[in-house]
């Protein structure tokens, strides 16, 4: 999963930092740091489910879930086939 | 015994004169916010008190008493004084929650300048059309948004300070770019504050309507008695609380009650700088334990969502009052607070423009879990005929939320927008663009807006600049913005799209034109479902019947279609 890892990571660098921001690796946090705040975790997810053709439940799609690279990546491990 | 004592008895021979008096204010003396909230308060011999106990994201801590927020008050005061800014010239704050926002507010206050403090993830395209309607001189802000200012910079000419709060030396300064560091600037122990009187100009908060560009609304400084003595009574802060207001200051609720309101009563405040969760919420008030807690439905419906077993895990037995504001609060979130906090958000109700809150539930009074409440003593609201903008005599019916203007926080101007503000008058009643019923018992019950504005997450977005946004995607042909219900926020925003020739409906094109508004407006008015249409309803005139639209998602009856293009 390190090519899901990078795929994520660089969509998060590319989307939601602004020019010049300090670079996020796969463990800073994005949801409690501020980065992606609760709103633009829709697109997030939006772009998950595209990406890897999986559904995830809104339930599952939760601040903690989606606090890290790292986290993200465990939670679409969860849904695809 | 809570400030307010008895609701009924408050309402007998209230005067404003109550708020004036506990702030030592008399009619024609100078009042200036900033003064009122950190020199007044050292001189009441509570300098050494803490004002603010701040954390940012990754655990750091900061700590500021009255006399620090005073001294670098009147530091970033002196700075701007420096750089020539005058009275009533405007000075944006757009920055995340940093100290340097509180207390840059109140510098700003204090030489007489106009703050207009911005949600710091607006886009470029909706910072830009707030700074051009304000003629903006300076903005404060921190390197990470400075680039969004740079987009913009040709075209504002007015612009000609942007102020970096956190500049660190590693990339070249570009035109314009000033470094301020609050740290590392010599502490000024005295300023000069300017004579603000009653209706000199303090802030100006921008709002979504139906249609045209955002509004300006302006206050004066004599908001404060409303703002002061609504936060006693309703918000109920007493001398050793420890309170906190989670909103931002880039909205109302968040200058008003999270730093006008519980400063100028000397309240030890917290706040966060970081992003939601529910495990760091209920840490934090365990940590600094938090007393009185204002906050807002889409949040409390996420800690909700967060579970029960949650909460267990937390020590959150210091909260002692706990208050709600942005939209309506449903009566499970009251019935789950009461369960679980073993108190209930009261529901409180009010606007930019009312600049302070105007309806509410009251510490000691009934709470009818729904209801917005009672008027705020002094208010006059009424719930008006929407034909003849008459009170209602008979109870239940559901009309117009109307008040009558006069209180101290009423906003005095949409700035540069006279036609906008005479139009939200009607036979001497300042309309809300809200609807309600009135029960038996004078209780308010909300019922939704009377236009078409989006309230997301307790914010306001218009559809109007969403679509006016969305129109300049490539790939997008007409647009058409309506509210869709959502769990969570109650309501978020929904666009229904035609392509341009040449341009195929695909989930990669929704994403795409979703990051287009986000990036461009911001992340509350992002679309978060999108639909490809053929084509849009239409009146014979052409004119877009987002009604029609809004129906549809909310499940009512279409209504009268006979204007119908197609029909």
């Amino acid at each position: 999963m390190d090519d899901v890892k990078d795929v994520i990571l660089n969509y998060i660098s590319g989307e939601y930092l602004e020019e010049g921001s300090d670079p996020i690796t796969y463990d800073t946090p994005l949801i409690s740091g501020g980065i992606v705040d609760s709103f633009s975790m829709v697109s997030l997810k939006r772009f998950l489910e595209n990406r890897y053709k999986i559904s995830i439940p809104d339930d599952e799609a939760t601040p903690e879930a989606f606090d890290t690279v790292t986290k993200i990546v465990e939670l679409v491990k969860k849904f695809v086939k | 015994m809570s400030n307010i004592g008895s609701y009924e008895e408050r309402l007998k021979n209230f005067n404003w004169s109550i708020s004036e008096k506990e702030l030592d204010y008399k009619p024609g003396q100078n009042i200036n916010i900033g003064w009122y909230c950190s020199d007044r308060i050292c001189r009441q011999g509570k300098g050494d008190k803490i004002a603010l106990l701040w954390e940012g994201s990754g655990g750091i801590e900061k700590k500021f008493t009255y006399h620090d927020i005073r001294r670098a008050s009147n530091t970033i005061g002196a700075f701007l004084r420096d750089l020539g800014i005058k009275n009533e010239d405007r000075v944006c704050l757009f920055m995340d929650k940093v100290p340097e926002l509180y207390i840059g507010l109140l510098g700003i206050l204090k030489i007489g300048a106009i703050a207009q403090p911005l949600f710091s993830a607006f886009g470029d395209e909706s910072l830009f059309v707030r700074l051009d309607n304000a003629q903006t001189t300076t903005i404060i802000t921190q390197k990470k948004h400075a680039p969004k200012v740079r987009k913009i910079l040709d075209q504002l000419p007015c612009l000609k300070h942007i102020i970096i709060v956190d500049y660190d030396g590693k990339n070249p300064l570009k035109e314009r770019e000033i470094p301020f560091s609050l740290g590392k600037s010599v502490p000024v122990n005295a300023l000069e504050i300017f004579p603000t009187k009653a209706e000199s100009p303090s802030l100006l908060h921008y709002t979504s309507g139906t249609t045209g560009q955002p509004k300006g609304v302006k206050h004066v400084h004599y908001a404060l008695i409303s703002q002061y003595l609504t936060t006693k009574w309703v918000l109920d802060v007493q001398e050793d609380d420890i309170y906190w207001c989670t909103a931002d200051p880039g909205w109302v609720t968040g200058t008003s009650y999270g730093i006008i309101g519980p400063w100028s009563a000397g309240v030890t405040q917290c706040v966060l700088d970081a992003g939601f969760s529910t495990e760091a919420w209920y840490r934090f008030i365990e940590k600094y334990r938090i007393t009185m807690w204002y906050s807002a439905p889409t949040a409390i419906r996420s800690l909700m969502k967060g579970g029960e077993e949650i909460v267990r895990k937390y020590d959150l037995s210091s909260l002692r009052h706990l208050a709600s504001v942005g939209e309506p609060l449903n009566p499970e979130a009251i019935i789950w607070s009461e369960r679980v906090f073993g108190k209930p958000f009261l529901d409180t109700y009010w606007q930019t423009e009312t600049g302070s809150i105007m309806i509410s539930n009251y510490p000691g009074m009934k709470i009818k879990p729904g209801s917005m409440g009672k008027p705020f003593p002094g208010i006059a609201a009424a719930v008006l005929n929407p034909k003849t903008y008459e009170p209602y005599k008979e109870t239940g019916k559901i009309g117009l939320i109307a008040l009558k203007p006069g209180w101290p926080s009423m906003m005095r101007a949409y700035w540069n927008n006279e036609e906008a503000y005479k139009n939200k008058f009607r036979n001497g009643w300042y309309l809300t663009g809200d609807r309600a019923s009135i029960d038996k018992e004078g209780y308010y019950w909300f019922v939704g807006r009377d236009d078409d504005v989006i309230n997301t997450g307790g914010h306001l977005v218009s559809p109007f600049e969403v679509e006016s946004a969305l129109l300049e995607h490539p790939a997008i042909a007409e647009s058409a913005v309506v509210s869709t219900p959502d769990p969570i926020n109650m309501e978020v925003v929904k666009a229904f799209v035609t392509l341009k020739p040449g341009f195929a409906p695909s989930v990669d094109l929704e994403l795409e034109i979703m990051n287009f508004i986000r990036r461009k407006l911001s992340p509350l008015a992002m679309p978060q479902a999108l639909e490809y249409v053929d084509s849009l309803p239409k009146t014979r005139s052409g004119k877009i019947m987002r009604r029609i639209l809004h129906a549809k998602e909310w499940g009512e009856e279409i209504g009268d279609t006979s204007t119908l293009e197609n029909d």
